[in-house]
């Protein structure tokens, strides 16, 4: 489970490369784990560690946790490639709460969401303005659906859905249960 | 009557249990989950945390493949597992299987095999149906006119839970292929040239239906190759409407149906299609005539370019990891290992493309080959053609099924610096490998290029016809 997101106030961590995949996010070798904690050692792992496990002098990864940075602002179509939900979660536990950009890809967007990330898309305009300010501390809020970062302050949405999951931090899954008679009858009905 | 329908539409309408709102995602009824050993343990998880059962294991079907090796037994009898955690993930399906009544393909059932490979080979895959599992290559099975989606982890709980997920509706896009494909381009090429045309995220938010003279000329193996990758265009469902190529295909399979059954399937089968006038929110189309072998040539699968020709500018990281330049001939970029393989390019058909140019022939001796089956069937039909002896014969490596290097999780994988000629999906940096580069290709351009030792247009070596 997932902490409540409802507003946060953080650095930025930029990766401003268009098209970060899955494979960038957690390398599939960090796949056969059985559990999904502990998996922000894994995140970004092949652009932060050497052959050796050293870490990269000249990583923008440094640290062991994104460095209290919650909002990860990225190039476009960020997260695509595979539907490993190990994405979102390494995200999480390296300490990422809401990921921007121009355009995140659909099953990064879906898994994120159920589990305490948020992905926010915004316009060119303000995609390039963040990218061009990385010292900016930045406002996501959840409630009220806006976007501060400097002088600057836009709305966004998300999915009602999933903003209520979100805000609420909890899974779908209870939700989707309360549909079980629905579900029954639809079973009857094909015969 | 009713008003025209996209194909989509139809599917959408009949497994909605409950309709969407503003509030809600609509509830989508599947009638197949697959499943595998990555994707699905945090799920089972979830379920035991919970008190759940799985609501419907008649309609689940597992399979062993990405972390298992291609290697056989060793003497001691033991799989050479690439790390005992892969060793434990493949148990822990196991067990999860056995706990639940989930009919499992495992090690050693005749069965098994890559995922989207096991399904439309059994004839679990129809058309019709929704089918999810969790990997974004479900998309394959929209080939027989599924609707078929990848789906993340959590998902496959609630799959597993409710037999549902929640879910929006996508938009629409109709790709019309007009014309046929030329001699000696398949449908990888057809599969790269349109990724290139709409980007990696131009199908975005869209199930993409592929249409027109040259889809329908297409055999079952080209269009699911197809609908593979239709992700790699960034859409999470690819689709081509059912027809007699595809009964054919489906006709006497395991579990196709079988006599008064069969004909009831086929009646709804041919009502399965895009009405003339239905809405449709993008179309687009494009001459298949004019697509020649494509491979890729960076770090994104919508890198891609004709095979003859040169790699076009791309941004600087891209060129430095692939050690390219602009302007140079991709026929000049040297091979150090080939890759035919993958849920992409697989299937017999697939390997006879291959074989049919490697035969006679020596893979160049700095090269490694590897040949991965997709599957069980397709191990045993290709040895019994020959083919393994083809590919032997030549100096490639002949393997057991499984994804192998496409997702290089098992032991199969380049060495740093590698450039791999793969008939795999994606090209992203690390896939098969740190630092390995990969060329993504069709199995002929594959075979062409370990005979050349490098990247070579397979039009260039003729494919003898093999008995
Ligand atoms: S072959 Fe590759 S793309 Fe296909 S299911 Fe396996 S890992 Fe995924």
């Amino acid at each position: 489970m997932f902490a409540p997101l409802k507003s946060i106030r953080s650095e930025m961590l930029v990766l401003a490369q268009e098209n970060i995949d899955t494979d960038q996010i957690i390398p599939a070798r960090f796949l056969t784990t059985t559990s999904r904690e502990g998996l922000g050692k894994a995140a970004f792992y092949d652009w932060r560690y050497d052959d050796h496990g050293q870490p990269l002098a000249d990583s923008p990864l440094r640290a062991e946790k994104a460095d209290g940075r919650a909002i990860l602002v990225a190039g476009a179509n960020f997260g695509c490639g595979s539907s490993r939900e190990h994405a979102p979660w390494a995200l999480y536990d390296f300490g990422i709460r809401v990921v921007i950009s121009s355009e995140i890809a659909d099953i990064f967007s879906s898994n994120a969401l159920k589990n305490g990330l948020l992905p926010l898309c915004v316009d060119e305009e303000a995609h390039r303005y963040l990218l061009a300010n990385p010292g900016l501390q930045v406002q996501v809020d959840l409630e009220t659906l806006t976007l501060t970062a400097g002088n600057h302050t836009l709305t966004f949405d998300v999915e009602p859905f999933a903003r209520q999951c979100l805000l609420q931090g909890r899974d779908s899954l209870g939700v989707l249960l309360t549909h079980t008679d629905d579900i029954t009858a639809y079973e009857a009905a094909q015969k | 009557m009713s008003s025209p329908t996209s194909l989509f539409d139809k599917l959408w309408q009949r497994h909605l249990v409950v309709d969407e709102t503003d509030d809600r995602p609509g509830v989508l009824y599947i009638d197949l989950h697959l499943i595998h050993e990555v994707t699905s343990p945090q799920a089972f998880s979830v379920l035991d945390m919970r008190g759940l059962s799985v609501r419907r294991p008649d309609l689940t079907l597992a399979t062993l493949d990405h972390s298992v090796p291609t290697l056989p037994p060793g003497d001691d009898g033991a799989l050479p597992y690439a790390t005992p955690a892969a060793a434990n993930q493949v148990r822990t399906l196991i067990d999860n299987c056995e706990r639940h009544g989930i009919d499992l393909l495992d090690l050693g059932d005749p069965r098994r095999g890559i995922v989207h490979v096991i399904g439309p080979e059994l004839g679990v895959t129809q058309p019709g149906k929704t089918i999810v599992c969790g990997d974004s290559h479900t998309s394959t099975h929209g080939a027989f006119g599924a609707l078929a989606f990848g789906i993340g982890t959590t998902e496959v709980g609630h799959v597993l839970a409710t037999q549902c997920v929640f879910q929006r509706k996508p938009r629409t896009m109709r790709i019309i292929m007009e014309n046929r494909l030329a001699g000696g381009v398949t449908a990888k090429d057809m599969a790269l040239h349109i990724i290139r045309e709409i980007g990696a995220d131009g199908g975005q938010g869209y199930a993409i239906e592929f249409a027109g003279p040259a889809v329908e000329a297409l055999s079952m193996e080209g269009r699911m190759t197809l609908c593979n990758m239709s992700i790699e265009a960034g859409a999470r469902f690819g689709m081509v409407a059912p027809d007699e190529t595809t009964f054919d295909w489906l006709a006497g399979r395991a579990h196709a149906p079988k006599d008064a059954a069969w004909d009831a399937a086929l009646d709804d089968w041919r009502t399965l299609k895009t009405d003339p006038g239905a809405p449709i929110d993008r179309e687009m189309i494009i001459d298949a005539a004019t697509i020649e072998p494509m491979v890729t040539y960076g770090v994104s699968p919508d890198a891609a370019a004709p095979v003859s020709g040169i790699i076009p500018q791309q941004d600087e990281a891209a060129h430095a990891y692939m050690k390219t330049q602009a302007d140079q001939a991709i026929g000049t970029l040297k091979v150090d290992r080939v890759f035919v393989g993958s849920c992409t390019n697989s299937r017999l058909s697939d390997l006879r493309e291959a074989a049919a140019i490697l035969k006679d022939q020596k893979v160049k001796s700095n090269i490694t080959m590897l040949v991965v089956p997709g599957s069980e069937a397709i191990r045993q039909a290709a040895e019994a053609e020959g083919l393994d002896r083809i590919f032997i014969d030549a100096g490639a490596q002949w393997r057991q099924p499984g994804c192998s290097m496409c997702i290089a999780m098992n032991g199969d994988k380049g060495e740093p610096g590698d450039l791999v000629v793969s008939t795999s999906n994606r090209n992203f940096i690390g896939r098969q490998g740190k630092d390995v580069r990969t060329v993504l290709a069709s199995p002929a351009t594959a075979a062409a290029s370990a005979i050349a030792g490098h990247v070579a247009d397979p039009r260039d070596f003729p494919a003898v016809t093999l008995p």
